[in-house]
């Protein structure tokens, strides 16, 4: 049972002056699992989420992912996972092709293995006829598709998204959503932030943040059950009711 | 921790990128054409049409004939020869004239007596400095070249006691513009490789790409050195342009080895490229980085050297250019420019360039932050 | 109005949090001054003299000591004449006193690094000084309104004509066209406040700034640098507002003509700076320069500032001797607004 631990943090807390963005929070995250994290604007997700991918110093509290300290061992953590983020993290200039090969050879692979994937991930993603365009000149929805793609090319462990899907419409969510499902079939462990309410279902587990804490942790159904509704949006707005950071 | 790939890949990158931008190529081919064709015809010290005011308060053959010196001179141009100092004031206020000439009465008089030597005066419009300051030399020169010649013909001997000769090494045409060529290629160094880097890398952080790279297993001294590396290139480029235009537009070719001066460019521009990204790395706005790094280029061009020498600056203020690298950068341009001089003959230079290279490119690098 | 004053202090605080900006655009002038003051100067006062003597006799060594005493000169010392170029070369020395005798005659010959030639010419008339017996110069040179040349005040009305664009132009453009890359812009324009509020809101920050900078200037002037003080205070003052409005028009018209921060940045550099910096006069003389560029320099608002700030600040003269850079820059002025007016309007 504790092999499938992927991650794991104990009362991870950080301080912005006096201000505590995330407030002594505890949680485990199963292999393979597509761990939720819910919650308004400035909740603390994002601040939560860099640290666990090494980008920000924990001001106290401890944890590892996929095996490593997340305070002492940063480095080799950014070696076991992807990452995707808000703002788009591919480079605008570059088109779709040299954007693949650049972020997978930063994570090692070999030659043979990017021309393998990036055939197989424009093939999957129908986009053959964009390879050589720059991503400044496609569309939104395919840009967030790609992004997808090119944190998950070298197999992590875990895949951290942070709100990948701002920004689209219903349809093109249901097709990323597609995509989080299958990297998640073959054994990536999934950890997404949102505040779309409709796609914490979609979720095994979710956390539910409120002013850096959180408040529930289950999976939807449990959750619901537990607080007698029928829909997330119900279940959050009680978890959520006495909130004082936000919008 | 340094992985020969990574680095390659993000080179690639780094360079497709500037390919790509709209404004960069075009920068690293206007702006050596701008600075060397323009500013060599405004960074001229050869003042001319100084114009003069004089006051004739002698009234004799002598003053007359400092008067008509000065207008035959190529550099002075005589505005009005007057007895009031207030016309001629006047003159200066308007604008008209950059400097008085004071011809005290009884000039001639006192100096055929002997004893003690009469003076003249020249008073030179402080308002505008080098205009003032310059011009007030040819008018003291033209008048002391006569006054010398006077006193030969009144004496009859000949006033140079010595035979002698003057031998301009280097530079036999006295031509400002050999002096000042090699260094504008320096400006062209410090503004393209210093604003770039700068702009580049905080371009990145506002887009949020840097993001990308800091949750990855980039090395940050890979990573820093795909930063610098393309500025090598850059300069490189830069510096031949530079020379080029030297050679076609002016003809002046180095003297010493070309390979002294790519090898001292090259040191330069990491110079320049390291301060860059070291200022970006504390940087949060495009804006700061610029107005950092503007205030350092401005310090750099005033006190290295390129418009006025060094030893022309009070004691303190050339302790300080000793912590200036364009200073060592200039000092080398020139002299292998105009001097021929070799590596062995600078390697003070050399060094304290490499020093300053390893320096600011370590800063750079330890000043980047993956995290936060 | 009370939306406009809290727009003006939101502006003020976004502007004053930015501390490393604002420490550079205060420090700046001050650090120009002092760098203009001292840095520049052309004047040759420590000649590293060499000198190749064939045959010492009385009449050399008496020579000699001349360059061995005099302030001017450093003297290195006697050296062999094959060393004379290397020394040369490598800098270690400024020029070399060849002496030897043509029968009962001493001749000279004087070799100079001529790579600059200012150095080199003075360098020549000093050592010809010495060589002649000059014990002084027969012609005292004196600087009108400027005693000693290194006052920095002179150098005052270019530093003012450098940092207002940089402050006015650059950052405001600069600082609108960021917020129209984050988008905040659009959200001020949907609001109920209307686009010209917005505008003014924005620049009456950096107008302060502009006038903080001015009195800071016009203080270091009349008090550790000793300019006089006089009337023509007022008339410094608003030739300077005027002038503030002109580069902030400037700002506000590059504002609507680019939009991202890069572009400016490089339009507000190369169109506005480099040649402030090169052709305003501010270090080299305008009527120094080819006519084509005396023309261009016509167009360079600093230039008719720095003009008028001379004759105003430094000279004291009445405002009748700069009546044309006053009309010129007041219909650059005139112009420049009408134009970012309009074009904002007709964005927004």
């Amino acid at each position: 049972m504790e092999n499938d631990i992927t991650i794991s943090v104990k009362g991870l807390t950080k301080r912005f002056g006096n201000f505590t963005a995330v407030d002594n929070i505890s949680f485990e995250v199963r292999k393979g699992e597509i761990f939720g994290f819910l919650g308004a604007n400035g909740a603390g997700k994002t601040t939560a989420m860099r640290m666990l991918c090494g980008l920000s110093y924990p001001t106290s509290g401890s944890g590892t992912v996929a095996g490593y300290d997340i305070t002492r061992q940063a480095e080799e953590i950014k070696r076991h996972i992807g990452y995707m983020s808000q703002r788009f993290s591919l480079y605008e200039e570059l088109t779709v092709k040299e954007n693949l090969t650049l972020f997978s050879t930063i994570y090692g692979m070999t030659s043979n293995a990017i021309k393998a994937k990036t055939e197989n991930v424009f093939r999957i993603l129908g986009m053959e006829n964009m390879k050589d365009a720059p991503v400044k000149d496609i569309p939104v929805g395919w840009k967030q598709k790609l992004a997808f793609s090119a944190a998950t090319m070298h197999n992590p462990e875990v895949v951290f998204l942070d709100e990948p899907t701002g920004g689209v419409d219903p349809v093109t969510r249901r097709k990323f959503w597609e995509m989080i499902y299958r990297a998640s079939s073959e054994g990536m462990t999934i950890f997404v932030t949102t505040h779309y309410l409709d796609e914490a279902e979609y979720c095994n587990r979710i956390s539910i943040m409120v002013d850096g804490r959180i408040k529930a942790l289950d999976s939807p159904e449990r959750l619901k059950e537990k607080y007698g509704v029928k829909t997330m949006d119900e279940a959050f707005r009680i978890v959520a009711r006495d909130a004082r950071r936000g919008e | 921790m340094m992985n020969i790939r990574t680095l390659g890949i993000l080179l690639r990158k780094e360079i497709l990128l500037m390919k790509r931008n709209p404004f960069i190529p075009r920068i690293i081919i206007a702006m050596p054409l701008l600075v060397m064709l323009v500013l060599p015809l405004v960074v001229n010290l050869d003042v001319k049409n100084v114009g003069i005011a004089i006051v004739d308060n002698d009234r004799t053959e002598l003053s007359r004939r400092i008067a008509s010196d000065m207008s035959a001179s190529e550099a002075l141009s005589v505005k009005a020869i007057g007895f009031s100092y207030e016309d001629a004031l006047s003159l200066v206020e308007n604008g008209k004239a950059d400097a008085i000439v004071v011809i005290p009465a009884d000039y001639s008089k006192k100096l055929s007596i002997g004893g003690e030597v009469p003076r003249l005066e020249v008073d030179a419009n402080g308002v505008n400095a080098t205009k003032g300051m310059i011009g007030a030399n040819y008018a003291a020169q033209s008048a002391i070249a006569t006054l010398k010649k006077w006193m030969g013909e009144q004496a009859g001997v000949e006033i140079d006691a010595y035979g002698g000769s003057v031998v301009n090494l280097f530079n036999p045409t006295l031509d400002f513009r050999n002096y000042m060529i090699p260094a504008l290629m320096v400006v062209l160094i410090i503004i393209i490789c210093g604003f770039l880097p700068a702009l580049n890398l905080v371009s990145e952080k506002e887009t949020g790409t840097i993001e990308a790279m800091n949750v990855s297993p980039v090395g940050k001294f890979t990573f820093v050195l795909s930063k610098l590396i393309p500025y090598w290139i850059v300069g490189i480029l830069v510096i031949t342009v530079g020379m080029l235009i030297g050679w076609l537009v002016y003809g002046l070719v180095p003297a010493g080895n070309i390979v002294s001066i790519y090898l001292a460019a090259i040191l330069f521009s990491l110079v320049m490229s390291g301060l860059g990204v070291a200022i970006a790395n504390s940087s949060s706005t495009i804006l700061q980085s610029i107005f950092v790094m503007f205030a350092f280029i401005m310090v750099f061009q005033l006190m290295g050297g390129l418009f006025t020498p060094v030893s022309s600056m009070p004691e303190w203020a050339q302790m300080v250019t000793y912590a200036i690298p364009p200073r060592y950068f200039i000092e080398i341009m020139r002299s292998v420019y105009l001097k021929g001089a070799t590596v062995q003959d600078l390697w003070v230079q050399y060094l304290a360039l490499s020093a300053f290279a390893i320096f600011l490119c370590g800063v750079a690098a330890k000043t980047y932050r993956k995290r936060s | 109005m009370s939306i406009f004053v809290s727009m003006i202090r939101k502006e003020t605080l976004h502007l004053l949090r930015d501390f490393r900006t604002i420490t550079v655009v205060l420090i700046m002038p001050l650090v120009l001054l002092l760098l203009f003051g001292f840095a520049i100067s052309t004047e040759v006062n420590d000649v590293k003299v060499v000198a190749v003597v064939e045959r010492h006799t009385d009449d050399t060594r008496q020579l000699l000591e001349k360059f061995r005493v005099n302030s001017y000169f450093t003297f290195k010392g006697t050296v062999p004449f094959n060393e004379v170029e290397p020394l040369l070369r490598a800098g270690k020395a400024d020029a070399a006193l060849v002496l030897k005798y043509d029968g009962d005659r001493l001749c000279h010959q004087i070799i100079v690094d001529a790579s600059n030639t200012n150095t080199a010419q003075t360098s020549t008339a000093y050592i010809e000084g010495v060589l002649r017996g000059d014990s002084e110069m027969p012609v005292i040179t004196n600087t009108l309104y400027n005693p000693q040349l290194k006052s920095a005040y002179n150098f005052v009305p270019g530093i003012m004509g450098m940092i207002f664009i940089l402050i006015c132009a650059m950052m405001t453009s600069v600082s609108i066209v960021s917020e129209k890359e984050t988008g905040s812009m659009d959200l001020l324009l949907v609001s109920p406040v209307r686009p010209r509020t917005i505008i003014f809101g924005k620049l009456v920050p950096y107008f302060l700034l502009s006038c903080i900078i001015l009195v800071l200037m016009l203080l270091l002037s009349y008090t550790v640098l000793g300019l006089p003080f006089s009337s023509s205070v007022f008339n410094v003052i608003w030739v300077t507002i005027l002038y503030i409005l002109l580069a902030l028009s400037l700002g506000l018209l590059i504002s609507t003509l680019v939009d991202n921060q890069v572009a400016a940045l490089l339009v507000s550099g190369v169109l506005l700076m480099l040649p402030v910096i090169m052709l305003s006069g501010m270090i080299f003389p305008i009527d120094n320069m080819p006519v084509v560029l005396q023309w261009f320099s016509g167009v360079i608002p600093a230039r008719w500032y720095i003009s008028a700030m001379r004759t105003l600040m430094i000279q004291q003269l009445p405002v009748s001797y700069v009546l044309t850079e006053i009309t010129v820059l007041a219909g650059m002025a005139f112009a420049v607004m009408m134009l970012a007016i309009g074009k904002f309007n007709a964005k927004h």
